[in-house]
C-alpha cells in the first residue's frame, strides 16, 4: 500500500486521523487460480462419489466376471505411461511459457494431446473389447461402477483435448499474453489433477481389482 | 391434458398471463432494454434481483401445489376421494418439494448472497461475472423445465429426493425431468458457489480481515462453501440414476448387485448440508437485522462465527439421520443421532446472542425485526422437534410421518422463509431506493406467521397419532378435522403471500413518499449502508477502507464525510449475451433427453459445446466507466443529500 495515497476521510473529524478511502483502486490480486482450484476440488468429490459407488459396488459381481477375470494389467500399465507422460510434456510446455517460447509451447502442448489421444484409444480398445465379451456396463453393478468411474475419467481427458486444441489456436492467434499464460495455467492443473485422479484408478480399480 | 379439466385451466391462465406479459413489453418497447440492461446484465446487484424475481414467481407455483395438497387431504376421507387422482396427486407433492428448494429458496438465498456480499465487503461486482450470470440462467433453465413438466407430459412422483421408483422401474418421463432440471440449475448453483466463494477470499476491502467481516458476508462464505463440497454429490447421484435409466447400468436397482441404499446414501450427503445451505445466510439476515434495529454491535460476534463454522462442518456427518430405519444398526444410528444432537449447540448459541443483542438494546419493531423475533420462537420449536427426531428409536416411531413434515416446515418456514422476509424488507431500500410500506407488511407478517401455526401444528398431532406423509386418502374420518384446520392455515398463508405481493405495488405506487435519499434508511452499520440507493453500477466511488467489525457504524462515528473531488476512471466488466445463450441451449438440450429426442441433443450438445468455445475467443470483457461520469453521478448524490438534510 505504500504506493497509495490516502484520501483524507474526514477534515473536520477530531477523533482520530482514519483513512476511511483508497484515492486509487486495488488491484485485488487474480481470483482465477483460487477459483479454478475450488472447481477442481468439486469435480474432485464428483470423483470421490464415484470411487465410493466403485466401493460399494465393487465386488457385487452378479455370478459375472471380476477383475481378476476381466483386467488386462500391462495394457493398462502402457495406459498408464501414456497418461503420465502427458503430464510431463505438459510440464515442459509450461516450462517453455515462462521463456515466451510461442512454438516451444505449442509443440510441447502438441506431444501432450497426442499422448491423451493414445490415452483415449487404449481405454476405448479396453471398452469394446469388454462389452464385446459381454462383460458392458448393463452386466453387474460391478461393472456399471466399474464403466462410469473409469468413463468419467475419459471423459475428463476428452474435455481437456478439446481445451487443449482451443487454447492452442488462441495462443497460435494472439502469443502468450496474460489471458492466454492464466488459461494455460488452469488447463495443467486441470490436466495433473486428471492424472492424479488416473493414479486413484489404476491403484483402486485395477490393481487391488485383480488381487 | 384435455381430460384433466385442472391442466387445462392452468395452462389457459399460464397462456393468457404470459400473453399478456409479452404483449405489455411489447407495447412499452421494453424488449430492448430488459434483453442489454437485464439478461445480458453482468452487474451482481441486476442478477441479485433476478434472483429474488425468479424466487418469487416460482414461490406462487409452488404455493399452489401446497393448496391443492391441502384441499385434497381435507377433502378425501371415507367414501370421498378428493378432487385430484393419486398419479396428479403424487406429482403435486414432489413438485412442490422440489420447487420450494430448488426455485425458490436457493434462488431467493442466492440473490441476496450476489447482490449484498460485494457491497458488504466494499467490491465492485463479483469475481467472475459472466459465470454470475450464466449461473443464473442455469437456475432458471432449470426453473423453466419443471414449468414445462407442467404441460408437456408430466413430472416425477417419486418424492423431492426421488427415493422411490428408481433406476428404470418408472417408465414415464417425470423423472428424466426432475434430474435434467436439477442438473441444469445445479451447474448455476455449483458455480455460483465457487465465485461468491473466490469473491469473498480474495476481493474484501483492504482492512477487512476475516474477523472484520459482517456476518452475513460470513454465513455466505461458510454456505458457499456448502454448496461446492456437496452439489457434486448430487449431480454425481444423478448421474448414476441417469445410467441406470438411460443406459440400463445396475447401480440402484434390485438384481445384477445394484443396491438402492446406495441412492438413499449419496443424495442425503448432499441433501443434509442443503438445508444448511439455505438456513446459514437466513442466520446471518437475522444478525444484521438485530444489530441494526437494537442499535447495538452484535453480541458475541466471534462466537457467532465459530458456530457457523462449526455448523458447517458438522452438517456434513449427520446425512444418516433421515433413514434410521434403514438397518444399519445401533452404533452407527447412535453416532449419527449424536452428532444431529450436537448441532443443537452451536445454534442455540446463536439464538443467545441474538437475545443477548437485544438485551437493552433500543429496539424499533421495523418488519425486519419483527420477522427475526417471530423467527427465534418458531425455530426454537422446530429446533425442539428436531433433536426429537434426531432420537433414533423416537425417529423409528415418526419416521416419514407427518410430525416429520411439520418439523422441516417449521424450521424451513420459521427459519429460510421469515429470514427471507426480514431480508427483502431490511435491503429492499437498499436495492430500489424507496422502504416497502409497513401496513401491508405487517397483514403480510401477522396471516404468514399465524397462518403457519395454524397450518403446521395440526400436522404434529397427526404425526404423533401415526398418519404418514404423501397420502391423498384416508380411512378414518376422526382425522378430518386436523386436516381442514390444517387447510385453514393454507388458507392464511395464501393471504400473507397475497398481502406480500400488494405490499410491493403499493410501495411502488407510493414509493416518493417511502423514498430514501440518505442511502442508510435504518441506521445501518454495515458498507452495504455507505453507498447510495440504489448504488451506482460500481458500488463505491473509492475502495472503502475498513478499521472495525461494524464498518460503516465506525465511520459515521469517526465524523465520516463523503469525498467529493478526485474521482477516477472505474474499471467494470462489460454486459453479454453468452451466458443467455449457452443456458437456452442447455434447456433444450435437457428437454431433448427428457424426450429421448436423440438427433435433437446431438444438434444441442454440439451447439453448447460450440457456444462455449466462440465464447473464450471473446477477449474483450471489460470497460472503464470515465471518471467524468463517475464524477457526475457521485456530484448528482451530493446535491440530492444536500436539498434533504
Amino acid at each position: 500500500m505504500s504506493d497509495l495515497t490516502l484520501h483524507a476521510g474526514a477534515p473536520g473529524a477530531a477523533l482520530t486521523a482514519r483513512e476511511y478511502h483508497l484515492a486509487h483502486d486495488p488491484h485485488p490480486e487474480n481470483g482465477t487460480s483460487l477459483g479454478f482450484w475450488l472447481y477442481l476440488m468439486s469435480d474432485c468429490l464428483i470423483f470421490a462419489a464415484l470411487f465410493a459407488t466403485y466401493g460399494v459396488l465393487g465386488r457385487s459381481y452378479a455370478a459375472g466376471p471380476s477383475g481378476a477375470d476381466l483386467f488386462d494389467l500391462k495394457l493398462v500399465a502402457i495406459n498408464t505411461a501414456f497418461l503420465l507422460l502427458s503430464s510431463i510434456t505438459f510440464g515442459f510446455a509450461m516450462l517453455r511459457k515462462q521463456l515466451n517460447d510461442v512454438k516451444g509451447t505449442l509443440l510441447w502442448l502438441a506431444v501432450t494431446g497426442l499422448f491423451g489421444l493414445c490415452f483415449l484409444a487404449l481405454e476405448l480398445y479396453e471398452f469394446h473389447h469388454l462389452i464385446e465379451q459381454g462383460a458392458g456396463p448393463q452386466r453387474s453393478a460391478f461393472l456399471s461402477a466399474f464403466f462410469t468411474l473409469v468413463g468419467t475419467h475419459g471423459l475428463h481427458v476428452t474435455f481437456g483435448l478439446v481445451w487443449l486444441v482451443v487454447l492452442m489456436i488462441q495462443i497460435g492467434q494472439r502469443g502468450l499474453i496474460h489471458e492466454n499464460q492464466r488459461r494455460l495455467m488452469c488447463l495443467s492443473m486441470f490436466w495433473h489433477f486428471l492424472d492424479v485422479v488416473w493414479i486413484g484408478v489404476f491403484t483402486f480399480v485395477y490393481l487391488m481389482g485383480v488381487l | 391434458m384435455m381430460h384433466e379439466p385442472i391442466l387445462l385451466w392452468t395452462f389457459i391462465a399460464v397462456t393468457l398471463g404470459g400473453l399478456a406479459v409479452l404483449g405489455l413489453l411489447t407495447r412499452y418497447r421494453l424488449w430492448g432494454p430488459l434483453w442489454r440492461d437485464w439478461f445480458c446484465s453482468i452487474d451482481h446487484k441486476k442478477i441479485g434481483i433476478m434472483y429474488m424475481v425468479l424466487g418469487i414467481v416460482m414461490l406462487l407455483r409452488g404455493f399452489a401445489d401446497a393448496v391443492m395438497m391441502r384441499l385434497q387431504q381435507s377433502m378425501a376421507f371415507g367414501d370421498s376421494m378428493g378432487y385430484l387422482p393419486p398419479h396428479h396427486y403424487d406429482q403435486i407433492f414432489t413438485a412442490h418439494g422440489v420447487i420450494m428448494i430448488f426455485f425458490v429458496a436457493m434462488p431467493m438465498v442466492t440473490g441476496l448472497m450476489n447482490y449484498l456480499v460485494p457491497l458488504q465487503i466494499g467490491a465492485r461486482d463479483v469475481a467472475f461475472p459472466f459465470l454470475n450470470n450464466f449461473s443464473f440462467w442455469m437456475t432458471t433453465a432449470g426453473g423453466v423445465l419443471v414449468m414445462v413438466s407442467l404441460f408437456l407430459g408430466e413430472f416425477s412422483t417419486s418424492g423431492w429426493l426421488a427415493l422411490s421408483n428408481l433406476g428404470a422401474q418408472d417408465p414415464g418421463v417425470g423423472l428424466d425431468y426432475y434430474i435434467w432440471s436439477l442438473q441444469i440449475a445445479g451447474v448455476g448453483t455449483t458455480l455460483s458457489g465457487i465465485n461468491l466463494i473466490v469473491t469473498i477470499v480474495k476481493m474484501r476491502a483492504p482492512g477487512m480481515s476475516l474477523m472484520k467481516m459482517p456476518v452475513f458476508t460470513w454465513t455466505s462464505l461458510c454456505t458457499n462453501a456448502l454448496i461446492v463440497a456437496s452439489f457434486p454429490v448430487l449431480t454425481a447421484a444423478l448421474v448414476l440414476m441417469t445410467l441406470d435409466r438411460y443406459v440400463g447400468t445396475n447401480f440402484f436397482t434390485n438384481d445384477l448387485g445394484g443396491n438402492a441404499m446406495l441412492y438413499v446414501n449419496l443424495i442425503w450427503i448432499w441433501g443434509h448440508p442443503e438445508v444448511y445451505i439455505l438456513i446459514l445466510p437466513c442466520f446471518g439476515i437475522f444478525s444484521e437485522v438485530v444489530a441494526t434495529y437494537c442499535g447495538k454491535r452484535l453480541f458475541g460476534y466471534t462466537s457467532m462465527v465459530y458456530a457457523t463454522v462449526v455448523i458447517t462442518i458438522l452438517s456434513y456427518i449427520v446425512w444418516l439421520h433421515h433413514f434410521f430405519t434403514m438397518g444399519s444398526g445401533a452404533s452407527v444410528n447412535a453416532f449419527f443421532g449424536i452428532t444431529t444432537m450436537i448441532i443443537s449447540i452451536p445454534t442455540g448459541a446463536k439464538i443467545f446472542n441474538w437475545l443477548f443483542t437485544m438485551y437493552k438494546g433500543r429496539i424499533r419493531f421495523e418488519l425486519p425485526m419483527m420477522w427475526t423475533v417471530a423467527f427465534m420462537v418458531t425455530f426454537a420449536i422446530g429446533g425442539m422437534t428436531g433433536v426429537l427426531l434426531a432420537v433414533p428409536p423416537a425417529d423409528f416411531v415418526l419416521h416419514n410421518s407427518l410430525f416429520l413434515i411439520a418439523h422441516f416446515h417449521n424450521v424451513i418456514i420459521g427459519g429460510v422463509l421469515f429470514g427471507l422476509f426480514a431480508g427483502m424488507n431490511y435491503w429492499f431500500p437498499k436495492a430500489f431506493g424507496f422502504k416497502l410500506d409497513r401496513t401491508w407488511g405487517l397483514r403480510s407478517f401477522w396471516l404468514w406467521v399465524v397462518g403457519f401455526y395454524v397450518a403446521f401444528m395440526p400436522l404434529y398431532v397427526l404425526g404423533l397419532m401415526g398418519v404418514t406423509r404423501r397420502a391423498n386418502h384416508f380411512e378414518d374420518t376422526s382425522l378430518q378435522i386436523w386436516f381442514q384446520v390444517a387447510a385453514f392455515g393454507a388458507f392464511l398463508i395464501a393471504l400473507g403471500i397475497a398481502c406480500f405481493l400488494i405490499q410491493i405495488g403499493v410501495s411502488i405506487l407510493k414509493r416518493e413518499q417511502l423514498r430514501d435519499h440518505t442511502g442508510d434508511p435504518w441506521q445501518g452499520r454495515t458498507l452495504e449502508w455507505a453507498t447510495s440507493s440504489p448504488p451506482p453500477d460500481y458500488n463505491f466511488a473509492f475502495t472503502p477502507v475498513v478499521h472495525e467489525i461494524d464498518a460503516w457504524w465506525d465511520m459515521k462515528k469517526h465524523g465520516y464525510r463523503r469525498p467529493l473531488t478526485g474521482f477516477q476512471a472505474i474499471h467494470m466488466p462489460a454486459n453479454t449475451a453468452a451466458g443467455v445463450v449457452i443456458s437456452a441451449i442447455s434447456l433444450v438440450l435437457g428437454f431433448a433427453l427428457i424426450w429421448h429426442m436423440w438427433l435433437l441433443a446431438a444438434v444441442c450438445f454440439a451447439g453448447l459445446l460450440l457456444s462455449a468455445i466462440v465464447h473464450t475467443f471473446n477477449y474483450q470483457r471489460d470497460f472503464h466507466i470515465p471518471a467524468e461520469e463517475v464524477a457526475a453521478t457521485e456530484n448528482a448524490r451530493t446535491q440530492l443529500l444536500a436539498s434533504h438534510v
